[in-house]
C-alpha cells in the first residue's frame, strides 16, 4: 500500500518534519530526528529509483487529481537520479553537520538550522519530482527562501549581505519564470509538463511563447548561476556557514540545472527550441566563457571557500555545456556531471570544514603544514581536488570524456581543446592549495598532528571513496545517466 | 481599440520595468525591497488580467450566465502572493540584521566598509 504513495511521501516527509524539529528546540534532539528524516527520504529516492528501472516512468497523482488539471508527481529516471543525488548528499551530510554547526552558529539557533535545513530539502526534492511547471515554482520558492535564511546563519557579518543579494536576485530569477509560466497557461491552458509538451507545437510560433522561453531561460539562468548571472555565488558560498555551503553547492545549482532541463527537453520537447543554431551556439558561448573564467577567478583567490565557490561556476559551464550540443552524448556528459560534481563539490567543502575546525581558518596561506598536520582530510582532498581536473580513474574524467567525446562527434575539435584547457587551469588552482599544505613547512608551535572528529570525517571518506568507485566502475551512473540523455531526447526526434 | 483593450498588459510592463529598474538602480537596500515588490505586483496583475474574458461574469455557478472567467490563474497568484510576502518578510528582516551589523542600509556604504575589512 504504502509504496504507492512514495513518490508523495518523498516530499511531504522532510516538509512535514521541518515544523516538528522547531517544536523539539533542543538541539541534539533536532538532530537525531533530522538525521532520521534525511535517510528516510534517501531510502525512499533509492526505491523510488530501483522501481523506475524495472517498471519505467511513476506517475502519482496528487490527491487522486486527475493528471492535467490536478498536481502530477511524475518519476522518470533522470528525476529518480536527481533525487538520489540530492537527498544521498542530504543524507551525508547530516551526521558531518551536528559538530560542524556547533562551532559555526550560535547554540540557541541551531534548532532553526535544522528546520530550514529540512525545509530546503524538501524544495528541492520537490523540484525533482514534480511534474506541474507551477508546483516548481512553489518549491523553488520554497528551497530559496530557505536558503537565504541558511546563508544569513554565517558567523560572518557579510553572510548578511551574501543572503539580502542573493534574495533579491533569486526573487528576480523566480519572477521571470513565473512570468514564463503565464504566458505559456495563456497560449495552452495547460500547466502540466506532458500537456504542455503535447500543446506546444500548435502555439511554438507565435510572440507570446518565444517571450515565455525567453523568460524561463533567464530565470532558471539566473538560479543555476549561468555565467554572467553568477554573481549572487561566490559571496553566499563564501561566507554560509560550511555545512550550507556543502549542501548548497552540492544540490541546489543541479536541481536548477534538471529543472532546465525538463523546460527545455520536456515542455518544450516537441518544439526545436533550442535546435535553433543561434541558440546552442549562444548557450555553449556562455558555457566556454564561464568554464574559462570561473577557473581564473579561482587561481587568484586567497579563501578556499571563494576559489571552491568560483570552480563551482566553471563546472556548471560544463554541465551547460553537455546540454548544449543536444545529442545523447553531450546529455550524458551534462547528466552525469551533475551526479560527479555533487560527490566532488561535497567532498571537497567537507575538508574546507575540518581544516576550518582545526586550524580556524579557510585562507590558502595559513594552510602551511596542513599535509602534515592533517593526513587524512588533506589525501581527501588531493584525491577529490584530482576529481575536479579531472583525471583518469575519478569521476572527474567520466563527465569530461563523455563531454569530449560529444564534441568530437560534431566536429568541434576546438571545444574538446577548450575542455582540456579549463582542466589544465584547474590543475593551477588545485595545486596552489596542495603546495601551501604539502611542501611549506608548518609555522613554529602549531600542533603536530590533529584531525577532525570521526564523524566528520567519515562522510568525507565516504564521499571520496565514492568519487574514486564511480571513477573506476562508471557503468552504473553512466547507464542511467545515458538512458535519461536518450529518453530526453527521443521526444525530440 | 486595440491598445485600449490591452491597457492591462500595458499597465503590466510599465509596473515591472518601474520596479526592475528600482531594484537596479536604488542603494537603500528598503528601497530595492519596495522595487521587488512592485515587480511581482506586476506578474500578479499579469496573471489575474490573463483570465477576464469580455462580458464572462466570475466563476460562480447562476442561472443565465453562460461564459465566464477562468479562477485558475487567480489560485496559482494566491499562492504567488504569499511567496511574495514571505520574501518581503525575510527581506526586510534581513535588513534589520544588516542595520545592526553595518550601522547602515545603503548598499555602496556596506560594500566599502567590506572593502575596507
Amino acid at each position: 500500500m504504502i509504496q504507492a504513495h512514495l513518490p508523495a511521501l518523498q516530499v511531504i516527509i522532510p516538509l512535514i518534519a521541518a515544523p516538528f524539529c522547531l517544536l523539539i528546540r533542543r538541539s541534539d534532539l533536532a538532530w537525531a530526528f533530522s538525521l532520521l528524516v534525511t535517510w528516510c527520504t534517501f531510502a525512499i529516492a533509492l526505491i523510488l529509483l530501483l522501481q523506475v528501472n524495472e517498471t519505467g516512468t511513476i506517475s502519482y497523482p496528487m490527491g487522486d487529481w486527475s493528471a492535467p488539471y490536478g498536481i502530477e508527481y511524475k518519476v522518470d529516471l533522470l528525476s529518480a537520479f536527481v533525487l538520489v543525488i540530492v537527498s544521498g548528499i542530504g543524507s551525508v551530510v547530516m551526521p558531518y553537520a551536528r559538530l560542524s554547526i556547533e562551532r559555526e552558529i550560535p547554540w540557541p539557533r541551531i534548532y532553526l538550522f535544522y528546520t530550514m535545513y529540512l525545509l530546503c530539502l524538501c524544495g528541492l526534492l520537490g523540484i525533482a519530482i514534480t511534474g506541474d511547471v507551477f508546483n516548481l515554482f512553489v518549491f523553488l520558492e520554497v528551497s530559496s527562501l530557505s536558503s537565504y535564511v541558511l546563508i544569513a546563519l554565517g558567523k560572518d557579518r557579510r553572510a548578511l549581505t551574501a543572503a539580502f543579494r542573493y534574495l533579491i536576485m533569486g526573487t528576480i530569477g523566480a519572477t521571470f519564470y513565473v512570468i514564463g509560466v503565464g504566458l505559456m497557461y495563456m497560449m495552452t491552458g495547460s500547466l502540466n509538463m506532458a500537456d504542455l509538451a503535447k500543446l506546444m507545437p500548435l502555439v511554438a510560433e507565435t510572440r507570446t511563447i518565444q517571450a515565455a522561453i525567453a523568460f524561463l531561460i533567464i530565470g532558471l539562468g539566473l538560479k543555476l548561476a549561468l555565467f554572467p548571472l553568477h554573481l549572487w555565488l561566490p559571496n553566499a558560498y563564501t561566507y554560509a556557514p560550511t555545512v550550507v555551503t556543502i549542501f548548497l553547492a552540492a544540490t541546489a545549482t543541479k536541481v536548477a540545472v534538471y529543472a532546465f532541463l525538463r523546460i527545455i527537453f520536456t515542455v518544450f520537447g516537441n518544439v526545436p527550441v533550442l535546435q535553433k543554431e543561434f541558440m546552442t551556439d549562444f548557450l555553449m558561448f556562455l558555457a566556454i566563457v564561464a568554464m574559462f573564467a570561473g577557473s581564473f577567478v579561482a587561481i587568484y583567490q586567497t579563501n578556499i571557500k571563494r576559489m571552491l565557490a568560483y570552480s563551482s561556476i566553471a563546472q556548471i559551464g560544463y554541465m551547460v555545456l553537455g546540454i548544449s550540443f543536444i545529442s545523447v552524448a553531450g546529455l550524458t556528459g551534462g547528466i552525469i556531471h551533475i551526479f560527479n560534481h555533487a560527490v566532488v563539490k561535497g567532498a571537497l567543502f567537507m575538508a574546507v570544514g575540518c581544516i576550518f575546525i582545526k586550524m580556524g581558518s579557510v585562507y590558502i596561506e595559513d594552510l602551511a603544514g596542513a599535509g602534515k598536520r592533517m593526513p587524512v582530510t588533506m589525501a581527501s582532498f588531493v584525491i577529490c581536488g584530482l576529481g575536479l581536473i579531472g583525471v583518469p580513474l575519478t569521476v572527474g574524467f567520466i563527465s569530461k570524456w563523455y563531454l569530449i567525446l560529444a564534441a568530437l562527434d560534431k566536429g568541434l575539435w576546438p571545444i574538446a581543446a577548450a575542455i582540456v584547457g579549463s582542466s589544465l587551469l584547474a590543475v593551477i588552482y588545485v595545486w596552489r592549495v596542495i603546495e601551501v599544505a604539502y611542501f611549506q613547512p608548518a609555522p613554529e608551535g602549531a600542533e603536530t598532528r590533529s584531525e577532525a572528529p570521526m564523524t566528520m570525517l567519515a562522510p568525507m571518506w565516504f564521499l571520496t571513496l565514492a568519487s574514486v568507485y564511480f571513477g573506476v566502475d562508471a557503468t552504473r551512473t553512466i547507464n542511467i545517466a545515458e538512458t535519461a540523455a536518450a529518453y530526453l531526447l527521443k521526444v525530440i526526434q | 481599440m486595440e491598445v485600449f483593450g490591452l491597457f492591462n498588459y500595458w499597465i503590466v510592463i510599465v509596473l515591472m520595468m518601474v520596479g526592475f529598474y528600482i531594484v537596479i538602480t536604488q542603494h537603500n537596500l528598503v528601497k530595492k525591497v519596495v522595487g521587488l515588490n512592485i515587480f511581482q505586483v506586476s506578474v500578479f496583475i499579469f496573471y489575474i488580467s490573463m483570465s477576464k474574458i469580455t462580458g464572462g461574469t466570475a466563476p460562480i455557478l447562476t442561472e443565465g450566465a453562460t461564459l465566464y472567467g477562468n479562477p485558475l490563474p487567480h489560485v496559482l497568484i494566491l499562492t504567488a502572493i504569499v511567496v511574495g510576502v514571505a520574501t518581503t518578510a525575510l527581506g526586510l528582516a534581513l535588513i534589520v540584521r544588516i542595520q545592526k551589523a553595518y550601522g547602515t542600509i545603503e548598499d555602496d556604504e556596506i560594500e566599502a566598509q567590506e572593502s575596507e575589512s
